[in-house]
Parts: structure tokens; C-alpha cells; sequence
């Protein structure tokens, strides 16, 4: 399917002042595409709780927005350090975040069953001591 | 009930005075929990947190929401606020405590948000 737009933001690990900018320009870019304010709910949520777990998380990484006229893609993919138990880390309530996102108001658990719910489809890919890719698309139709 | 009714309703100071009170809320919320708010939020939702850094702002401008109202006086950093009025979202700060906000908006029949 022909691609209208791909995009890819790079996230810091650690820079919680500036998480949900990338989301945020996201956001913009597709509402300026006119995605159904449905649709573009679902993304901004799994867009945020994604783009928040490279920052949580990983050793840094990026945000690919692609976008064809079916469907809405998100990819993001970090350098590390991956995650040993993806069963685990997708149980609602279990969490590996440090105290200082804690503090925050995060690490409750709920990120990447959060995303599995906003998402048509779902995939996550991880190698310890390689690093995560999760891949989330959105139905346009 | 707009924002604006919101602001009397609680005896609110308007942080934001730059954005829209013409807004609809459309539902209350209490939450500190960032990632609980991500998966249970609404738009048009007013919602009440002691938590003041900027990924409140981030959360309620995704989420769409009409206002974040920041209870028992407290105070939201400057970049916080700053974000808030570039992202058009109202930040209202009160000297009720979180509960006594929501007893008003409640008592003013505005509902909590719909079960998903």
C-alpha cells in the first residue's frame, strides 16, 4: 500500500520533561491529515504510553509514523535492554519502573496492555541485550 | 456546564487565562496516577490532580481534556503552565482539596466519566 507520509522522532531514555513531545507532533500531523477523531484517540494514547516506555525503559530509541490510506503504523524500536519475560511485561500491574517515574505517576503497570487495547494490531519483538520493537497499527477503515 | 462555570463553581484561579472557557466539560475525574489517567481518561473531562509536572499537561492535551484543576492551593511549575497555554489546555488551581471539588462538580450534576 502506498505510503502518504513516514515520519521518525528519536526519544532519549530518561528525558521525562520532554516526553510526549514526539506524541504530540504526531498527534498534529494526523489530525492535519483529517483522521477520524476515533482513530486519532487510540493513537495518541498508544502513541504516548509507547513513546513514555523508550523514555522509562530503554537505553534510547525511535518513533516511525507511517501512514497509508488502510491504516496508521507505529514502530517504535529501542537499543535496549530489551525485555526478558514479554509475558510478564504485558500482565496489567506488573511493572519494572524506577522510582523516579514512580514518583511521576507512572509505572502502574498498565502501558503495554494499554497499547495492545488502543491498537487493531499488536506486536512486540525483544531481545535482551538487543533491544524492543513494537509494532501497532490502526485501522483508517 | 463550560469552563467558565467550572472556574465559579470551585472558586477556582484561572492559571491559563489565555485559553478557551468557552469549553464543554463533559465529566469529572480524580487521579494521580498518570498511567491509570492515560488508560481511563475522556475528552472534555475535568480532572483533578495533586501532581504538577509537564506530562499533565502532555496526558490532558492527548486526552482532550477541558481543564486540569490542581487542589489544596498548590502550585504548578512555570513550564508546566507554559505548556499548558501552548497546548490550550485550562489549569485551574483551588484551596478545596480534591475531594470537596469533586462533592461540587457532583452536587452540580456533572457526571463521572462513562464506563468503557
Amino acid at each position: 500500500m502506498a505510503t502518504i507520509l513516514e515520519k521518525t522522532f528519536p526519544v532519549e531514555a530518561g528525558a521525562y520533561t520532554t516526553a510526549g513531545e514526539a506524541s504530540t507532533t504526531i498527534k498534529r500531523t494526523l489530525k492535519q491529515l483529517g483522521i477520524s477523531a476515533e482513530v486519532l484517540r487510540h493513537v495518541s494514547v498508544a502513541c504516548y504510553e509507547v513513546e513514555l516506555n523508550l523514555v522509562i525503559h530503554s537505553l534510547g530509541g525511535t518513533l516511525t509514523l507511517l501512514v497509508d490510506p488502510e491504516k496508521v503504523t507505529l514502530i517504535s524500536k529501542d537499543v535496549g535492554p530489551g525485555i526478558p519475560d514479554i509475558d510478564q511485561a504485558m500482565t496489567e500491574g506488573f511493572s519494572t519502573a524506577s522510582a523516579e517515574a514512580r514518583t511521576l505517576g507512572f509505572g502502574a503497570g498498565m502501558g503495554l496492555p494499554n497499547m495492545k487495547r488502543n491498537a487493531t494490531e499488536f506486536d512486540i519483538q525483544s531481545e535482551v541485550g538487543v533491544g524492543t520493537t513494537i509494532t501497532m497499527s490502526f485501522a483508517l477503515t | 456546564m463550560t469552563v467558565s462555570e467550572l472556574i465559579k463553581l470551585i472558586d477556582a484561579t484561572d492559571m491559563t487565562p489565555e485559553t478557551d472557557k468557552g469549553a464543554e466539560v463533559s465529566c469529572g475525574y480524580t487521579c494521580d496516577l498518570l498511567s491509570w489517567v492515560m488508560a481511563h481518561g475522556a475528552a472534555g473531562m475535568a480532572w483533578v490532580t495533586v501532581q504538577t509536572h509537564m506530562n499533565v499537561i502532555a496526558v490532558a492535551s492527548l486526552m482532550e481534556m477541558a481543564a486540569v484543576i490542581i487542589p489544596e492551593d498548590i502550585e504548578m511549575e512555570a513550564p508546566s503552565l507554559e505548556k499548558a497555554k501552548d497546548e490550550g489546555i485550562c489549569v485551574l488551581q483551588t484551596s478545596l482539596t480534591a475531594y470537596e471539588i469533586c462533592a461540587r462538580l457532583a452536587a452540580a450534576g456533572l457526571p463521572g466519566k462513562s464506563r468503557d
